[in-house]
């Protein structure tokens, strides 16, 4: 194995290995869990930024690993992978501080910490993965490894959701089994980041292509939550504010659409798939998720599952920009990946914070809270703001390239769905942020932290501003050369490049 | 100087050697027990390493040949095989330690419990020589004998639990069991009587389709297939596997269904391979579905643990058989990696998710699925083993399930008939419904109490743990095992490449 090899698997292991080791520490030995979380969570943030580096000045990771002939499983370092794992161990960072704050005192932290770990492990994994196997495998060991963290808290409830997360789960993970395996009897092994392969077998098997096309997108669209492969989705809600806030941001439902992606721009490639008429139905099918979602959202009361319903509607955003296939459009996707992640950690921390401090869960409990606890809410409205698209968040850079990707392709219709979308979503966010701060207090809240100098306590107070504050300076900085919008351009650029 | 042969013989008369001193000194059965199945395991790793260096070997046990004396014959199946029967065995082994110093009881108690302790060694030891001697053996009707062997002795070991429907369960499986073996035996006489020799290897050359001829392939094949417990002939299984103590359980579900497989592979894959037309391929096959569909429903309708695993290894099974149609198709050697990759991983999988069962049983008192939740707080490791074994069975990557559930894949997508994987892959389906079914309860946080508060010894968790983290990690060391196979050459995979370009 080389050094850059040897890289990646050290990317994989600085979660892995404390994972592992939380599991063999006795459940009341908090100090040494915090330690490995946080001091494992630094050490791999260190390996990304070396990975950069190195991907920065031209150089290119890879290790393979053959289990027999026909299957191998490899690790590569393109620059997609890079800042899908840069965003996942960037908010795991962030989300294992908030964790330790969230979950004080409360039982079985021992498990929860140990799947977390490895949960972030397999989330790198698919982001690192160099074919399409090794992404299969990642994205099947990350079913099993949130299970326990959506039942964590053993209620009745959280097992019923539980029970129909696998089964959306494992049903899409079959569908995806069998299009992998289809494809690659079809057209050999298919390697990310290299030349697309499938021209050469278009000629003769061109509706076997587009069977596998869609049993991709339907295994895929499970974890994207695509409509109508939702379900599963609001009812996950059960789970504590963590998990959400990682399974929205980062881990489950962006494994989907960065599968999506891969599918798209490198297996298919964009022009193929545009070739094959592809594209239509999954930009029809993005557009139907994000006004559907931002409908449902519109209804809901409860905080969690309003913005559940709004990850539904946001996430296809991406989809949509890959399915334009224009290069504006599919840097306004992809820049998504980073800023709805961003965006959306902020918004659950929000909402842990509130149900955690005050035990508000509901919307309309929420008038006046502002007051109570400012910075928490500050943070909130940077986030709900960033979602509507106002500039200069990062939602706004999302949107504005999106916008010019359609009209750049031509694509009316495109435009139109993102101007309902972001009414729709201003419907959504802005009656809360209003009740928030201008609105008196109307019911009383039970406060659970015994009174401390801040608004709540500082583990779960520091997450949602950092995030906060990158959402905005992702936003103004879009173009300095170190932003997530500079990132994506590189990716595209390779691949609508000559 | 010792070499292949030397150790292949020793894996037959070493076990059958401490068999006999177990039965005759029955106070140290316990440590001559697992003396015994450590040097077996030596034994197997030893031949192993020869086989690697010097290739595949036939060998006639004192010089004497065919017709009169006992040969073997040594491929890569067999060494795989036997060394499967090595790791399983010396896992079970240990546990079976733990297990039995455990089971003191009351006054009245003792008795039966010491009257197991003193059977189980000699006929498990038995039993593991017998299998050992069935892979290494040239020969049918050497075959016949540990064939028999395996099955009285299997037999024997149901019906230790001493329970009413344990001795039930043993008495079906005694007929059963002597119904199969007659059925072989019918057949391999016909075998002889046309074509006066039983080497396996010489017979694949002399086959013709003659009606005596497929009147003896019949019988065989029936005879293998009750043991086998292929859908719908699996009637006995259950019952037989879920009332037997917790290691005969998992010596029955991993190694013994496997022996008589084993003799299907070489009889549908080799020997008669030539003559045999691919509908009754299929016929196997689409019974294979059947099993599969069936054991899964079944399984995700018990109440009790332990039937629920019987059930999956009804299941488990269609899958070997659905891989024979398979074998057929493929014009390469991936079904029969596949196919032997199964069968190890579900070796493994599978006695590791009986003995984490055993354990559970003992600590809880019971093993009604509803009633076991919490048990994770008293039993993490052996609960960590259950769906360890689990994801194997499920076939989640990176186990050998999933390896080999993959290939199968491939195989049937390249040939066309597509509707095999398919079968496959709800079948993995079905598999997680059931293992979610117990996990579900295993891994929930609640603390209940559990009236018998027996401690189990940490041999017993972590001997299960281990065999099923084998079985996990059994598809990313895949190429290893599945290499020898490619040098030993067992089957006409070369000459099949040759046939179908």
């Amino acid at each position: 194995m080389n050094w850059g090899g040897l890289l990646l698997v050290m990317i994989l292991l600085s979660s892995l290995v404390p994972g592992l080791i939380i599991f063999a520490l006795p459940e009341k030995s908090n100090r040494p869990r915090t330690f490995l979380n946080l001091g494992g969570a630094f050490l791999k943030l260190l390996l990304i930024l070396v990975m950069i580096i190195g991907i920065y000045k031209g150089r290119h990771f890879a290790v393979r690993w053959q289990l027999l002939p026909g299957i191998e499983l490899a690790l590569n370092s393109d620059p997609l992978a890079a800042l899908f794992s840069t965003l996942s161990t960037v908010l795991w960072l962030l989300t294992t501080l908030y964790a330790v704050g969230y979950l004080e005192q409360s039982p079985n932290r021992r498990q929860f910490f140990g799947y977390f770990s490895i949960c972030v492990t397999v989330t790198v994994g698919i982001a690192l993965a160099g074919n399409l196997i090794t992404f299969l495998l990642f994205y099947e060991l990350l079913t099993l490894t949130t299970y326990p963290l959506v039942t964590h808290r053993g209620t009745r409830e959280a097992l019923a959701a539980g029970r129909v997360y696998l089964a959306y789960t494992l049903s899409g993970g079959a569908v995806l089994l069998v299009a992998v395996a289809w494809l690659q009897v079809l057209a050999g092994p298919v390697d990310f980041g290299g030349q697309p392969v499938l021209a050469s077998v278009a000629a003769t098997h061109e509706l076997q292509l587009i069977v596998i096309f869609f049993m991709f997108i339907a295994g895929l669209g499970v974890k994207a939550a695509l409509v109508p492969l939702h379900g599963w989705l609001p009812r996950a809600m059960v789970a504590p504010a963590p998990v959400s806030a990682l399974l929205h941001a980062v881990a489950v439902v962006k494994a989907g659409v960065f599968g999506i992606v891969r599918i798209v721009h490198d297996v298919y490639g964009i022009g193929f798939a545009a070739g094959l008429n592809l594209l239509l139905p999954l930009s029809i099918l993005a557009s139907v998720s994000i006004i559907y979602g931002s409908l449902c959202a519109l209804r809901e009361d409860d905080l969690k599952k309003r913005l559940a319903y709004s990850t539904i509607s946001q996430l296809s955003y991406i989809v949509l920009g890959v399915s334009v296939a224009g290069p504006l459009a599919a840097i306004g996707g992809l820049v998504h990946l980073v800023h709805q992640g961003l965006m959306k950690i902020t918004l659950f921390f929000c909402a842990g914070n509130l149900a955690e401090t005050l035990g508000v869960h509901r919307i309309s409990e929420m008038n006046g809270i502002a007051r109570r606890m400012p910075l928490t809410m500050a943070a909130f409205s940077v986030g709900a703001l960033g979602m509507i698209g106002f500039p200069p968040m990062a939602g706004f850079v999302s949107k504005w390239y999106l916008g010019m990707g359609a009209l750049a392709t031509g694509k009316m219709w495109v435009v139109a769905i993102l101007a309902v979308s972001t009414v729709l979503n201003a419907a959504y966010f802005l009656p809360i942020l209003i009740g928030a701060w201008f609105k008196p207090q109307e019911c009383t809240w039970s406060e659970q932290v015994v009174a401390v100098r801040l608004e709540t306590r500082w583990m779960l107070l520091v997450p949602p501003l950092v995030t906060a504050f990158l959402v905005v300076t992702v936003g103004l900085l879009a173009n300095a050369q170190i932003s997530p919008l500079a990132w994506v351009k590189l990716i595209v650029g390779r691949e609508f490049g000559p | 100087m010792p070499d292949t042969a030397f150790w292949a013989v020793c894996l037959v008369v070493v076990p059958l050697f401490f068999a006999l001193i177990c039965f005759v000194r029955s106070d140290q059965a316990a440590v001559l027990g697992l003396l015994a199945a450590g040097l077996n395991a030596l034994a197997a790793l030893a031949m192993t390493v020869f086989f690697v260096r010097s290739g595949p070997l036939r060998y006639a046990i004192g010089g004497w040949q065919a017709p009169l004396g006992i040969n073997f014959s040594i491929d890569g199946l067999s060494v795989l095989l036997v060394a499967m029967t090595a790791v399983t065995g010396l896992s079970v082994s240990m546990y079976a330690r733990g297990y039995f110093s455990l089971r003191i009881g009351s006054a009245g108690e003792i008795n039966r419990h010491g009257h197991q302790r003193a059977f189980f060694w000699p006929v498990w030891l038995l039993l593991w020589g017998a299998l050992n001697g069935l892979f290494l053996s040239a020969d049918l009707f050497n075959v016949y004998v540990t064939l028999e062997i395996i099955g009285l002795s299997a037999v024997v070991l149901t019906a230790l639990s001493g329970k009413p429907a344990a001795r039930l369960a043993a008495m079906r499986y005694l007929l059963v069991s002597l119904l199969g073996s007659c059925s072989y035996l019918f057949g391999v006489a016909l075998l002889y009587r046309s074509y006066g020799i039983l080497d396996m290897a010489a017979l694949a050359r002399l086959i013709s389709p003659a009606p005596l001829m497929w009147a003896s392939l019949a019988l065989l094949t029936t005879g293998l297939l009750l043991k086998t417990a292929l859908f719908p002939l699996h009637f006995w299984l259950p019952p037989a596997h879920a009332n037997a103590l917790a290691p005969v359980s998992a010596i029955l579900s991993g190694l013994v269904v496997k022996a008589s497989f084993y003799l299907m592979l070489r009889l549908w894959g080799d020997i008669f391979a030539q003559v045999l037309p691919f509908a009754a391929y299929v016929l196997l096959g689409v019974l294979g579905c059947g099993a599969v569909l069936w054991g899964a429903v079944q399984a995700l309708l018990q109440k009790r643990l332990k039937m629920l695993i019987a059930y999956s290894t009804v299941a488990q099974l269609g899958y070997l058989f659905i891989a024979l149609p398979l074998i057929r198709l493929d014009p390469g050697s991936s079904a029969w990696e596949a196919v032997i990759l199964l069968i190890m991983s579900h070796a493994c999988a599978k006695s590791a998710m009986f003995m984490a069962a055993g354990s559970i049983f003992l600590k809880a008192g019971h093993d009604r699925i509803d009633d076991l939740a919490g048990i994770k707080e008293v039993l993490p490791i052996s609960s960590f083993a259950f769906v360890l074994a689990g994801v194997s069975l499920m076939g989640f990557p990176p186990s050998g399930g999933f390896v080999g559930k993959w290939l199968l894949l491939g195989v049937s997508l390249a040939g066309g008939e597509w509707w095999w994987g398919v079968m496959l892959v709800i079948g993995s389906l079905l598999a997680a419904g059931y293992v979610y079914r117990v996990a579900s309860r295993l891994l929930v946080f609640k603390v209940t109490f559990f009236s018998r508060r027996q401690s189990i010894p940490p041999v017993m968790e972590w001997s299960a743990v281990l065999l099923a983290l084998l079985a996990l990690l059994l598809g990313l060391l895949a190429g290893y095992p599945l290499g020898l196979l490619e040098a030993g050459s067992p089957f006409p995979l070369h000459a099949c490449r040759e046939v179908m370009p």
